[in-house]
């Protein structure tokens, strides 16, 4: 299986970061994995996305054109995306950012107000991680065991404190409903 | 064997180049190739090294001149416009037949250009870049793994034939992360009598110089240093054969755009279209004997680059145009699609071009 | 019996320089502080781009030469690589106030551990004397025909006063080697220069203004002259930056 999925919001929704967390479980649960981020001088509040590719073969292009799976964190990736998407792939819309609705009728759709969960669970920072949770549930692409393993990679020494509420929010984020 | 870790390309390049016994860095900041610099900065000071950011390109390359001089291993790195400024350097190191690596993470061009990846910088790296009859060893990564890889493999075939090395990847391969196993390298410095580490009053001076005033003289280093790239022609051209046992059209690409390349000749096979690839590892020299072979069997070629078309001149020599040669391209930061390959794959195979 | 002998630092190749060019007290100057010193198997030199470009020749000590305007650099990567060594350059005023001015500042401010000889004869003499970086208001060369008039070429380069005003350098100074007295004294300051870099102090630059009889159409006695008359008042002699001995003084 192969699962091209494509992460997008604005610069400091933490997507280059959920996106590298996807790539090391992968890894560690021995899949092939590629992480390619969009670069440039928009840092912070421009536009951010990464592809994150994971495979049971050899991956050729890194570049996700066509993603299975789109991550939407805000409008402007939304509307930009949304057509790229493959028919019968997935679209996981962070709705308390984003007001409407997909309007493609040939994929699954998940709305996850991640960041008005990630207040709830006193996390505001990590939407990204509610949506990376409701991306295993619902895609199966990396497993939902041993999700300390991933997490160890990348949330670093210096920020341990951050480690538990990762964890929780991605727990979040996989059982909402 | 050491574990596989997620990192970055140009992070991998950096690694592996220390690990390769490489003490030495300068650089000037640069997009997309600043995490080089970045990693060295970090690592050299904590393991004797030297990091060292210069005043400019031109004085990087020159920094890396005076080090090469003294038979250390020693790189730099940079993108496009700045590998422009480095040429000078790049035609003294050759002309003084030294060592060393210069990685060019390329950009769009020309000018100031873009900061988003491309392959524009084939004519630069293969054919020349700075004055004179010289060559470069020109290695094409299409992986994180092959950025270690490759970066090692440079430092050594650099060494061997004094020839400088050149690393050409692209913005892409720079900053995609994929799990890397950086190996470890047994590399001892070997005593070279051509250096300049001071003769400690046992040898007659050495000098390191690319200034010959006899015609005569010049043309002979000349002519000695074209033996060496004779050699290196036949021993070191590098390639990937990818499902072309039996092939009837042959894609030629490296890089990022083999890496596209590969998931449209999967597609195209499984509509039933006989089509494989050769990917160059090294450009310069150009695997031109596969090519050559391939012509023989191959209905045509698609070049597919993220230039105008520079490559598709060296497939043109190569295959001495015995079969049609197309171009598939996107240029200025943009990267063709593995839709745009399949397509450009199926006009080739249906004669429509 | 008193017997003049070439310093051993010195090759026996047969300099080129034209005659009455100073290039030639120069070298030797080098040479014997690096023979005082016993620093030749030790030391690397660097030769510049111009009249000096064949320096690689002169001296026994191993050499690099170096593209135009770069030996600062290159001096850098060898000294950084071979720290224990002895790193010096030769430089003349094209190549390190003109096309190598960034090099030369930058080597300053981070107060590179090597020595500088920089020649200062106000003139490009290897390519037939065009006006240089440091030629004088005034000055008559092939591309001022009418003397280099300030308002179109701009003013000298004091390179001695501008690096002295830089935090990083060790020892500025400059000397003249156009009578006995200054050659005396030029000695002595390119002997500290190499003995800062022994023990470790940093930068330290020589500027050594210096004649072009051929290229300033003169004898060589009146080039000489002309260098009292003309160049000294321009560029003062003198020592213009010793830290160390400034915080001694402190």
């Amino acid at each position: 299986m192969t699962t091209n999925t494509l992460i997008a919001g604005f610069g400091g929704q933490g997507v280059l970061f959920a996106g590298k967390f996807l790539a090391y479980k992968g890894m560690l649960e021995g899949k092939q994995i590629s992480w390619l981020p969009s670069y440039g001088p928009e840092m912070r509040g421009g536009t951010a996305n990464c592809s994150v590719i994971v495979s049971d073969t050899p991956i050729g292009s890194p570049i996700v054109s066509k993603p299975d799976v789109l991550i939407a964190m805000n409008l402007p990736s939304l509307d930009k995306y949304e057509k790229e998407v493959v028919s019968g792939g997935t679209i996981i819309v962070e709705s308390t950012l984003i007001a409407r609705k997909v309007e493609r009728t040939d994929v699954n759709v998940f709305y996850v107000p991640a960041n008005k969960l990630a207040q709830e669970i006193g996390a505001p920072t990590l939407a990204n991680m509610i949506m990376v949770g409701k991306f295993i549930k619902e895609t199966g692409a990396v497993s939902y065991e041993n999700l300390e393993d991933g997490l160890k990679k990348v949330v670093s020494a210096k920020r341990a404190d951050m480690f538990d509420i990762n964890l929780k929010a991605i727990e979040t984020g996989y059982n909402f409903k | 064997m050491a574990d596989k870790v997620l990192m970055k390309g140009n992070e991998a390049i950096a690694e592996a180049a220390i690990k390769a016994g490489c003490r030495h860095y300068f650089g000037y900041p640069i997009t997309p190739q600043t995490e080089i610099a970045a990693y060295m900065a970090k690592r050299m000071p904590k393991i004797g090294g030297v990091f060292l950011q210069a005043e400019s390109e031109i004085s990087a390359i020159n920094m890396v001149y005076g080090v090469a001089g003294t038979g250390m291993r020693v790189m730099t790195s940079s993108s496009s416009p700045g590998i422009s400024l480095k040429q000078e350097g790049i035609s003294y190191i050759a002309g003084a037949d030294l060592p060393a690596l210069i990685v060019n993470i390329q950009r769009g061009g020309p000018g100031l250009g873009g900061i988003q990846p491309s392959q524009s910088d084939y004519f630069q790296s293969t054919k020349g870049g700075g004055h004179g009859d010289y060559r470069l060893i020109v290695l094409t990564p299409a992986s994180v793994q092959e950025m270690a890889d490759l970066t090692m493999l440079a430092f050594e075939l650099s060494e061997k034939y004094r020839v400088p090395a050149m690393l050409l990847a692209d913005g892409t391969m720079g900053q995609m992360m994929e799990p890397v196993e950086i190996p470890e390298a047994d590399y001892t410095p070997t005593e070279k009598d051509w250096t300049v580490t001071g003769t400690q009053m046992k040898r007659k001076h050495n000098v390191v110089n690319s200034l010959y005033l006899s015609p005569e003289e010049l043309e002979k280093t000349n002519f000695e240093r074209f033996e060496r790239y004779k050699q290196i022609e036949e021993n070191e051209a590098r390639y990937e054969s990818f499902m072309m046992e039996d092939a009837e059209y042959c894609v030629v690409a490296f890089g990022i755009a083999s890496r596209v390349s590969k998931n449209a000749v999967i597609a195209a096979r499984e509509m039933g279209i006989k089509v494989g690839m050769i990917r160059p590892i090294t450009i310069w020299p150009f695997p031109a004997k596969p090519l050559a072979e391939a012509a023989d069997k191959v209905k045509s070629f698609l070049s597919v680059e993220l230039s105008m078309g520079q490559m598709i001149e060296d497939v043109k020599l190569a295959t001495e145009c015995k079969k049609p040669v197309y171009l598939c391209n996107r240029v200025g930061g943009m990267i063709p699609t593995p839709e745009q390959v399949l397509e450009s794959i199926k006009k080739m195979a249906g004669g429509e071009r | 019996m008193v017997v003049f002998e070439k310093p051993k630092s010195m090759t026996d190749a047969e300099l080129h320089y034209c005659p009455g060019c100073t290039h030639g007290i120069i070298h030797r100057l080098v040479a014997q502080a690096i023979d005082d010193l016993g620093i030749e198997g030790k030391t690397i030199g660097v030769a510049p781009v111009g009249c000096a470009v064949f320096a690689y020749n002169y001296f026994e000590c191993d050499m690099v030469e170096a593209a135009h305007g770069r030996a600062p650099a290159v001096a850098t990567g060898l000294k950084r690589a071979m720290p224990e060594n002895v790193i010096f350059t030769y430089q003349g005023d094209g190549d390190l106030a003109s096309i190598g001015m960034a090099e030369t500042v930058h080597a300053a401010t981070r107060n590179e551990n090597i020595t500088v000889i920089f020649v200062n004869n106000a003139i490009y003499g290897m390519t037939g004397g065009q006006m240089a970086p440091t030629s004088l208001p005034g000055q008559v060369t092939q591309t001022s025909p009418y003397g280099r008039d300030v308002n179109i070429a701009g003013y000298p380069v004091k390179v001695s006063e501008m690096l002295s005003t830089l935090d990083g350098p060790e020892f500025i100074a400059r000397v003249a080697v156009n009578n006995v007295k200054n050659v005396k004294e030029a000695q002595k300051a390119i002997k500290k220069a190499f003995e800062n870099q022994i023990n470790k102090k940093g930068f330290s630059l020589i500027e050594v203004v210096s004649s072009c009889p051929t290229n300033w159409g003169m004898t060589p006695v009146d080039a000489l002259k002309w260098v009292e008359e003309k160049m000294i008042p321009y560029y003062p002699l003198g020592v213009y930056k010793d830290r160390s001995a400034t915080k001694e003084a402190e």
